[in-house]
């Protein structure tokens, strides 16, 4: 910051609590808290290639947990957003294996088809002022239907295009780090994070989005057509579940026309738990990854420590309602 | 006279502010004693310690001669004391009846509501304030004014003797506060103590019997409100005399006419309303509430569509169909509701003086660039003495005056020559007020055009070069501005209903 306010002065965590950094660091310190608690209950846990696992298990949540963040901070919600990675899967499946087009093309078939759908729910929600819980709602069971339509209910197989597998399970920083085999769809992951946080903290999309989930009206009073961004935000978040739907399909080998539902809860967790604020106009693309981190490592390490996968389902809920209670908590103490 | 409630020595502290400094404050069965002071004295806070909303950290307190320590509303109410909030706390789908019992319904067997008894008592409470309502009735379809009666049917339901309003007027039109004072005055025959708080000074004359001015969380002290100039309670208030400077119309000549409109409709909220603004002039809108003020400034700006009506800006048409098109013919709109309206509360001062201008700091690819954006809201900051830390911090933390100053920045940055002020000081101090007012005036002086509605005649009277005047949607007549007008000629428009003019055959 360029400039120490009085109020900062007089109390140190005030200029943590702004934009949720507070509950960013809270975040953190419990991430840490449970690779270290891991750690110590099993020998296990703390391999290369677990944390790897780890890694590799985030990479799709964390892609469209980014997405949900653009959203929720304009105040808004998207259940579409893991039908939306699906349907977005399926159509590189058609462009690819159906079609034949090459590699780059099914990829950007497939961006361009989520930017769209994305443009879509951007309109019902802005154009037509249909609340963004029922307009995404039907977004999501509209592009679960035609995923299921499209593929014909089968899965599409990508043998056909070689490397199309590599997108994700490949490593091009193994390649040059033999030790660190990090897997392509990480980092993907961290590109996409890197450019999302750039658009939030540099461009005008990002500080409209911001805005809006301050206060809309304000904004369409300053002269600015709210409308029109607020569809560019929805188309963003809907090209980046184009990119999670290349991630999955390519981490499958196949696009699986019958996933998806559920997704975009698991995505709106981590926003939660990385402190975004579901009202809006407050929220970090760090906070979320650390976000979608936590809640890889607690399956993870809940797996190593061989508890039942219907126990980690419940203890990832309890963390929800723990980490929105801590923020509230924090608010109230803060005003 | 008997003596229903002392205060004494009171203090109060909350983190980091010592909000109530040793306050003493009384009052006697049958009067009505207001309670002056700017935003921040602390009269809010001596009136919820004695509502049992706060408690206090030292002083004595005193109810009918008794020592008494309310810890909440509840203790508070069974010891007689009522308040009705500025913000009404009704429920508006629940009935008048149902509301006024809330918490402490009339039952029958088996935990069934008695709905009979319940609007039977009710309408006694409003016999006895001989107000004239059907319990049944839903709040929500209540005029304010009929809402803050039910409010006090509510506090007087309690068996209340001592009863604490908080400006009760704010949200009223003339009508309804002579409304509103009726019953006040029934209240006091019938030896109910009233706490009146209010910004008002008019009011007071006509309803307080004593006025305690607070200032900085402290006791400043206790006069007769019949006798006391209101020149002398506003010098308690502020610790320093207010001077009314008279205005001075400046002549503008064939000054360019920078705004003109014309037969401007929208159903039965603005009905063919056409006027014109010069450059450097401050028109006012005066009015009573709901004559349409705020209807024309929205539709002007594209806020809400109009039916008809043609806007021309420097001599040229505009259409005019969003606050995007107004903006680009460089209309600026500043909201009487500043919160909802004009700023982003959760984000700093910075963004907000940029938020209509973000392309002048936007680079390739969309890129801001936030240094500029900086530096530009520092020379804001500088040139309209906002008081800041700085220019990132939170406008939410900012006084009232202090964010209507960077909605002002906001729209001088966009390279707005024609400003409409929607109420420009509710909300804000008497200190503040002169502030904003000299603000105004230095733009006049600087060739911007200015529109202020205001629902205070002084403040029309005070800044307005010539003051337009409406009633029920028409614009019902243009004043000269200065001292050849009273308030008397206002009124006289602003009360002139459609009836009476067919009579007299003049429209405006």
């Amino acid at each position: 910051m360029t400039t120490a306010t009085d109020i900062d002065k007089k109390k140190p965590l005030a200029g943590l609590s702004e934009s949720g950094a507070y509950q960013k660091l809270l975040a953190f310190a419990s991430l840490i808290a449970l690779l270290i608690g891991f750690s110590i209950a099993s020998p296990n846990f703390m391999q290369t290639s677990n944390m790897i696992a780890i890694l590799q298990a985030t990479s799709v949540n964390g892609v469209l947990a980014v997405a949900a963040t653009l959203i929720i901070i304009t105040g808004g919600i998207d259940l579409s957003l893991g039908t939306l990675m699906t349907f977005c899967a399926v159509i590189a499946g058609v462009a690819l294996t159906y079609l034949g087009l090459p590699l780059l093309l099914g990829v950007a078939a497939a961006i361009a088809a989520g930017a769209f759908c994305g443009l879509c729910s951007g309109t019902f929600v802005a154009k037509m002022k249909i609340p963004p819980f029922i307009a995404t709602l039907g977004m999501m069971l509209i592009l679960k239907g035609l995923s299921l339509v499209i593929s014909g209910t089968r899965p599409i197989y990508f043998n056909d295009t070689p490397g199309f597998d590599q997108i994700s399970r490949g490593s091009l920083i193994g390649e040059v780090f033999p030790a660190l085999p990090i897997p392509n769809g990480v980092l993907i992951l961290f590109l996409v994070a890197i450019a999302a946080s750039y658009i939030l903290g540099r461009t005008v999309l990002g500080r409209y989005t911001f805005a809006l989930g301050s206060n809309e009206e304000a904004v369409r009073l300053s002269g600015v057509n709210t409308d029109m961004w607020k569809m560019r935000i929805y188309a963003l978040a809907g090209a980046i579940c184009g990119i999670a739907g290349i991630l999955i399909a390519s981490r499958l080998n196949s696009a699986q026309p019958a996933l998806g539902l559920g997704y975009e809860l698991e995505a709106i967790a981590a926003v939660v738990i990385g402190g975004t604020s579901l009202s809006g106009g407050r929220g970090t693309i760090l906070g979320t990854l650390i976000g979608a981190l936590i809640m890889a490592v607690l399956t993870n390490g809940l797996r190593v420590l061989s508890v039942a996968q219907e126990w980690q389902t419940v203890v990832t809920g309890a963390i929800i309602i723990l980490a929105v209670y801590a923020d509230m908590a924090r608010r109230k103490k803060t005003g | 006279m008997k003596k229903l409630v002392d205060m004494t020595g009171i203090d109060k502290h909350f983190p980091g502010v010592h909000a109530l400094k040793s306050v003493q404050f009384d009052l006697y069965a049958g009067e009505v004693h207001a309670l002056m002071g700017e935003n921040g004295a602390g009269k809010s806070t001596l009136m919820k310690i004695l509502s049992g909303i706060y408690q206090r950290d030292g002083g004595d307190l005193e109810i009918e001669g008794k020592p008494a320590s309310p810890t909440t509303p509840r203790e508070a109410q069974d010891l007689g004391i009522g308040i009705i909030h500025q913000e009404l706390s009704l429920m508006n789908d629940l009935t008048v009846a149902q509301n006024i019992f809330i918490g402490r319904e009339p039952r029958k067997s088996f935990g069934r509501l008695d709905e009979a008894a319940l609007n039977a008592r009710t309408a006694e409470i409003f016999a006895s304030m001989n107000l004239n309502l059907d319990p049944k009735t839903l709040v929500g379809s209540l005029t304010i004014a009929k809402q803050q009666m039910v409010e006090i049917a509510k506090a007087l339901s309690y068996q209340s003797t001592v009863l604490i309003m908080d400006e009760p007027t704010a949200a009223l039109n003339d009508a309804e506060i002579a409304e509103l004072f009726v019953i006040i005055r029934r209240l006091k025959a019938e030896g109910v103590g009233i706490v009146y708080i209010s910004h008002k000074m008019d009011e007071l004359k006509q309803i307080a019997d004593r006025v305690t001015v607070m200032r900085d969380g402290e006791y400043v002290g206790t006069v007769d409100a019949a006798e006391t100039p209101i020149s002398t309670i506003i010098a308690m208030m502020v610790g320093r005399e207010v001077n009314e400077e008279p205005l001075d119309v400046p002549d503008l000549g064939d000054a360019e006419v920078s705004l003109e409109i014309f037969g401007l409709t929208r159903g039965k909220e603005i009905s063919d309303v056409s006027f014109s603004v010069q450059r450097g002039e401050i028109l006012g809108f005066a009015g009573l509430m709901g004559a349409g003020r705020t209807e024309v400034a929205r539709a002007i700006f594209g806020a809400d569509p109009k039916d008809s009506g043609d806007i021309r800006v420097h001599g040229k048409p505009v259409s005019i169909k969003s606050p995007k098109d107004a903006v680009r013919a460089g209309i600026g709109y500043l909201s009487e509701d500043r919160k909802h309206f004009g700023l982003a509360t959760g984000m700093n001062v910075r963004d907000n003086i940029a938020l209509a201008s973000m392309d002048m700091f936007t680079g390739s690819g969309g890129v801001l660039n936030d240094g500029e954006i900086s530096t530009t809201a520092k020379s804001y900051i500088k040139q309209l003495g906002i008081r800041t830390p700085s220019d990132a911090q939170e406008v939410r933390l900012l006084s009232g005056g202090n964010q209507q100053k960077v909605v002002i920045a906001k729209w001088l940055l966009r390279d707005c020559d024609i400003l409409i002020f929607d109420e420009p000081t509710r909300g804000i101090d008497v200190g503040a007020k002169s502030e904003i007012y000299k603000l105004l005036e230095e733009l006049a002086e600087q060739g911007k055009t200015i529109i202020v509605i205001s629902s205070e005649l002084p403040e029309v009277m005070r800044l307005s070069h010539r003051i337009a005047v409406m009633c029920e949607g028409r614009l019902t007549g243009i004043l000269p501005g200065g001292k050849d007008t009273t308030q008397e000629d206002i009124m006289h428009l602003a009360t002139q209903r459609k009836a009476a003019m067919q009579v007299t055959g003049t429209t405006q």
